[in-house]
């Protein structure tokens, strides 16, 4: 590298640190922000029947190297009652945009940069954005109306404490006015539900549990306070198969048993098919294609989603080869204009050197963002080469 | 031609001590692998399957010595592995490869790719020095790596290329046979299809042996001909992958594959779900491992240890349910 470029590259350097001080500023200021009057926060949602709408959002991290958009104008719904399963490979911002849900990113180098989470909140008969509401309201709603499962059951829950403290902490901090004994009766209720009625369990420390039995607590954690929407974010993929068929039968009877919302983030197309009603594939920080299960399974029409089922290996279907999808993820930092995926795909039409394809709809319910699909246009002529 | 056996294993053991007190005196066994024999054939490939803690990976290093094994016989090539010594051991190892399951933490981040692949090579004496570079080369070209990430490091590297590496350097020592150890659970579906292939290709290039361990079973199913059902270090069941997937006999082996989830959402499978965890391997159940999550247990299976039997032409079984059926039919 000449000198010349090197001294390029530390300006550049710099403007992005000059950049990005600017926006921690900004996050710092309204982190403090005291007071906020409810109409700023205050929405209305576009389908009352919708638990929560994201609208356009977009979550940046702004880091030395420059900015990473993580999730770049991502909207989709998720209905009462239902099962929304999120599907990707590894940074496509699938955890990124479960996080934005809960508020719960690193700041001040995460942000929310845009859009909005529209919440449904029924206790308040009120529809709230989840982006500008004020930290202190906020704290009511996590582990309260919207709660959380996390990947690790072996790193989610503390090792100092017991189970049984850990579970009615939780609790209590929801319902300050609680008796203890009837804190202790709704842990044990809840522990109850997720299957374990071994009452010794309320004074063991999570390291003598196995890890399916973890995930167990670390669900009924989640449901202590009976929540309007369960976000499970990988809630399987750190356990055995026979483990993983326990708890995803537990999940679906609990769905019932509540009354929730689920919204299942996960990379197993398996998982997926067998849980969700409607299924969301996001690549690269965007949702490419969003349908209800059987549409997406059935009638895949994006050229990554069609990839994505072909490259997995199926029971008792044998292929000489396996489809691979060449190439990479690309770079999450100065992403390309044009269609993310273009690169990779192999049913590549002049338009897609043009801008980033808009979610064109199918049908009311299956959207699909590629240029195959444009005018009316069923993507056989350029699809399936 | 019948080819020949490349692996042979006969009733390895590998027993963890528990050391506990002051005086860290022996108080017990973790028997991570109790009393496990198989073959694997020239240029075939051999699936191991099981959940976790059943003692596959336990089963992989041992082949290679990495860690001790208690008892039992292992052939490689011919030559019995257990009875030579350490130090003569080196010069078979060329033969004999590894590839780990995390590519993130398997190669040494300081080194640059040409030299992780090249450093056994130099060390082998396999190349004279002046084709060293172009040795280095030609191996990275088979498997897919560029030309140019030779003077690279590691972290340059996604998780799909680096794994490449990881296969590059068991290939440079030119084995016959290469144990992989879970290589594609790390990675994303899209690049496990990538590495899946890889290995195919290679495999019929150079008429490579595998012994390929994962706990995925549609991957399993995929490159295997050979499959062996572990559970808690014992062998299940095994035999070629046609007639384990189409006809799976022990009811572990029955509850395993009803257990995959299918990427279909019509398919609404009849689950056979299995009750409560594993026991430890510290402790295991008399009788049949399996007897304590079994749903056809019977009084002989929590008393007497089942013998792996041939039910069908090379697909072997564990189970008294069978032995029953047998002596019946005669």
């Amino acid at each position: 590298m000449s000198r010349e470029e090197k001294k390029e590259q530390r300006a550049k350097l710099r403007e992005i640190k000059k950049f990005n001080n600017k926006k921690y500023k900004e996050y710092n200021k309204m982190m403090k922000q005291k007071n906020v009057p409810e109409s700023e926060y205050l929405t209305t949602m576009k389908n009352p029947d919708n638990i929560l709408e994201f609208d356009n959002l977009r979550t940046y991290f702004y880091t030395d190297t420059g900015t990473v958009k993580s999730v770049d104008g991502v909207t989709f719904e998720i209905p009462r009652g239902k099962t929304i399963g999120v599907v990707g490979e590894s940074g496509c911002g699938k955890s990124v945009t479960s996080l934005s849900v809960m508020r719960l990113l690193q700041g001040p180098q995460g942000q929310i940069a845009g859009g909005a989470i529209r919440y449904n909140q029924e206790s308040k008969n009120r529809a709230i954005d989840l982006t500008k509401i004020p930290v202190k309201e906020m704290e009511h709603i996590r582990g309260n109306e919207i709660s959380m499962i996390f990947q690790e059951p072996m790193t989610t829950l503390n090792p100092v404490f017991t189970i049984g403290a850990q579970l009615s902490e939780c609790i209590k901090l929801h319902n300050p006015n609680m008796a203890e004994e009837d804190v202790k009766n709704r842990a044990l209720e809840v522990l109850k539900l997720v299957g374990i009625v071994r009452e010794g369990i309320y004074d063991n420390y999570p390291h003598e549990l196995s890890g399916g039995m973890r995930q167990r607590v670390v669900i009924a954690m989640s449901l202590a306070c009976d929540p309007q929407l369960i976000i499970a974010d990988e809630p399987t993929t750190a356990l055995d198969v026979t483990i993983q068929a326990q708890i995803l039968d537990l999940l679906r009877d609990l769905k019932e048993k509540i009354n929730a919302s689920i919204m299942l983030i996960t990379h197993d197309l398996g998982v997926v098919a067998e849980m969700a009603d409607y299924v969301v594939v996001m690549y690269a920080g965007r949702v490419v294609e969003q349908g209800t299960a059987d549409e997406i399974f059935h009638d895949p029409k994006h050229p990554y989603t069609i990839g994505l089922m072909k490259s997995k290996p199926m029971i008792n279907e044998r292929v000489e080869r396996l489809y691979s999808i060449p190439g990479n993820v690309p770079n999450p930092i100065n992403l390309p204009p044009h269609c993310y995926f273009k690169n990779r795909c192999e049913s590549c039409v002049e338009k897609c050197e043009g801008a980033y394809p808009e979610l064109i709809e199918v049908t009311p319910t299956h959207k699909v963002s590629c240029h195959l699909y444009e005018n009316g246009n069923s993507g056989k002529t350029g699809g399936n080469k | 031609m019948e080819e020949k056996n490349i692996v042979e294993v006969k009733n390895l053991k590998k027993y963890f001590p528990i050391k506990s007190g002051v005086l860290q005196r022996t108080t017990g066994y973790v028997r991570a692998v109790d009393g496990v024999s198989f073959s694997i054939k020239k240029g075939q490939t051999f699936g191991l399957v099981g959940e976790s803690g059943c003692g596959k990976t336990t089963i992989g290093r041992s082949i290679l010595r990495l860690t001790e094994p208690t008892s039992g016989e292992i052939n490689i090539n011919g030559v019995d592995i257990m009875k030579v010594k350490k130090k003569d051991l080196r010069p078979l190892r060329p033969k004999m490869q590894m590839i780990f399951q995390d590519p993130f933490s398997s190669l040494d981040p300081r080194m640059p790719v040409g030299e992780i692949i090249g450093e056994a090579v130099k060390e082998h004496n396999l190349v004279p020095k002046s084709e060293y570079r172009d040795y280095v080369l030609s191996i990275m070209k088979d498997c897919g790596l560029r030309p140019y990430y030779i003077d690279r490091y590691p972290h340059e590297f996604s998780g799909g290329q680096r794994q490449r590496i990881c296969i590059a350097r068991a290939l440079a020592l030119n084995p016959d046979v290469i144990i992989a150890d879970e290589p594609v659970s790390a990675l994303d579906v899209s690049i496990q299809a990538q590495i899946i292939n890889l290995m195919k290709d290679l495999q019929e290039k150079r008429k490579l042996t595998y012994l390929f361990i994962s706990h995925d079973l549609s991957v399993v199913e995929h490159i295997s001909d050979v499959v062996g059902v572990m559970y808690l270090g014992t062998m299940m069941e095994n035999g070629p992958k046609e007639s384990i997937f189409k006809n799976p006999l022990h009811p572990y082996t029955q509850a395993l594959f009803s257990a995959v989830p299918i990427a279909d959402p019509d398919v609404k499978m009849n689950r056979i779900l299995l009750q409560g965890d594993i026991p430890s391997p510290s402790n295991p159940p008399s009788g049949c491992k399996f007897h304590t999550r079994c749903s056809k247990c019977m009084d002989i299976c929590k008393t007497e240890v089942p013998t792996l039997q041939e039910y069908e032409p090379g697909h072997c079984v564990a189970c008294h349910l069978y032995n029953k059926k047998k002596t019946e039919n005669k």
